[in-house]
């Protein structure tokens, strides 16, 4: 039996070729799962399934489908590399240094107030007082609170 | 024949089945929460999931079955990038923390290091005040996408990015909470999971690069 595409016989797409499928000329698919990498689709099968990723394809504008199937890939492959958390590890992580390093810079901006008020008390009359300085905490600590 | 005088799980209820006593999704998914169960299901499909809690241990299903439940959850809030966004985000703030703390401790340095006098003092009080005013983020969500292309790593995340931070309350709500102790819960602010750092460090994934505070420069994630 012929192709699909008597004119360009290309191979089927990653998923159709797992799937043992024939892959017809509007795969949703065949973009962003190329033959050459079936280890994508294999990952983003298993986790997710063909037919979730085929609604959520459908449901996304088409520009946006190559960004969507590249982090479905990237969550994939997370969760089989850690079954328990996927890539909810990671969040976590980084949540955690981004704390940690909001409380660094705050401890460090506080000395530097205090170091720059000091030395202007001493030498010359207040003139500009950084009285305005703001709190990087409540830039990231309000987004980041309560850690448990 | 009744399991038992319980009412089925979230998951049976949704599968509309009779939920066993050995319902390998009823210690995980109760009848308060269908919502969880419910874009468990829309997102990984509910054999999938039975397929990766039957992988685990007993006492590694509550924390699989809500970073599940995160994911799915951030999956349908961020269709194109789910939880790969917030990573990118937290990423991008990270790196944003780290010059700003460079910078600081510098100016800080400056202060330890001199005595100072006169003129020097007034121009490193006002060093002092621009050190702090550059960690005044505010517009970080709307700044999000043109910042992108500097403070995203291409090779792992997406140079795109959707206008969906950009506000501080999108910010907030994008990073949803659980307590893995407890119960799936979205009104929090933030993620509490008692993981340890060691036991995510075993996977390549996680291996960071770069230490927090040095200024090499970001941290990636690297699948």
């Amino acid at each position: 039996m012929a192709s699909s595409s008597s004119s360009h016989p290309s191979a089927p797409c990653a998923a159709c070729k797992f799937l043992r499928r024939k892959c017809i000329q509007g795969c949703v698919f065949a973009p962003y799962f190329p033959p050459e990498d079936p280890t994508k689709f294999v990952n983003v099968h298993k986790i997710f399934g063909a037919s979730n990723v085929s609604k959520l394809l459908n449901e996304i504008a088409p520009h946006q489908r190559e960004d969507a199937v590249s982090s479905l890939a990237y969550e994939a492959e997370a969760r089989l590399k850690d079954p328990v958390y996927g890539c909810v590890g990671a969040i976590s992580v980084l949540q955690r240094q981004v704390l940690r390093l909001q409380k660094e810079l705050d401890a460090t901006n506080a000395d530097l107030i205090r170091f720059s008020s000091s030395q202007s008390i001493s030498t010359t009359p207040p003139s500009s007082q950084p009285n305005s300085h703001v709190s990087p905490s409540s830039n990231y600590g309000s987004t980041y609170s309560s850690w448990s | 024949m009744a399991s038992s005088s319980n009412s089925p799980c979230a998951a049976c209820k949704f599968l509309r089945r009779k939920c066993q006593p050995e319902c390998v999704f009823a210690p995980y998914f109760p009848p308060d929460q269908p919502q969880k169960f419910a874009n468990v299901h829309k997102v990984f499909g509910a054999s999938n999931v039975t397929k990766l809690l039957n992988e685990l241990h007993p006492h590694q299903r509550e924390d699989a079955v809500n970073s599940l439940a995160y994911e799915a959850d951030m999956r349908l809030r961020d269709p194109v990038y789910g939880c790969v966004g917030v990573i990118s985000l937290l990423q991008h703030q990270l790196r944003q923390l780290q010059m700003d703390l460079t910078y600081a401790k510098s100016e800080l340095s400056k202060y330890q290091n001199h005595n100072l006098s006169g003129t020097a003092a007034q121009e490193l009080i006002a060093a002092a005040a621009a050190a702090a005013a550059a960690t005044h983020h505010q517009t970080l969500g709307n700044n999000l996408i043109s910042c992108c292309g500097g403070g995203v790593t291409r090779d792992h995340l997406y140079h795109h990015h959707p206008p969906f931070f950009t506000t501080r309350d999108q910010q907030t709500s994008v990073v949803r909470a659980f307590d893995v102790n407890n119960s799936y819960d979205t009104s929090a602010g933030v993620l509490a999971m008692n993981i340890s750092t060691g036991g995510i460090g075993q996977h390549p994934q996680f291996q960071q690069t770069r230490g927090a505070g040095t200024d090499d420069g970001p941290t990636t994630i690297d699948p």
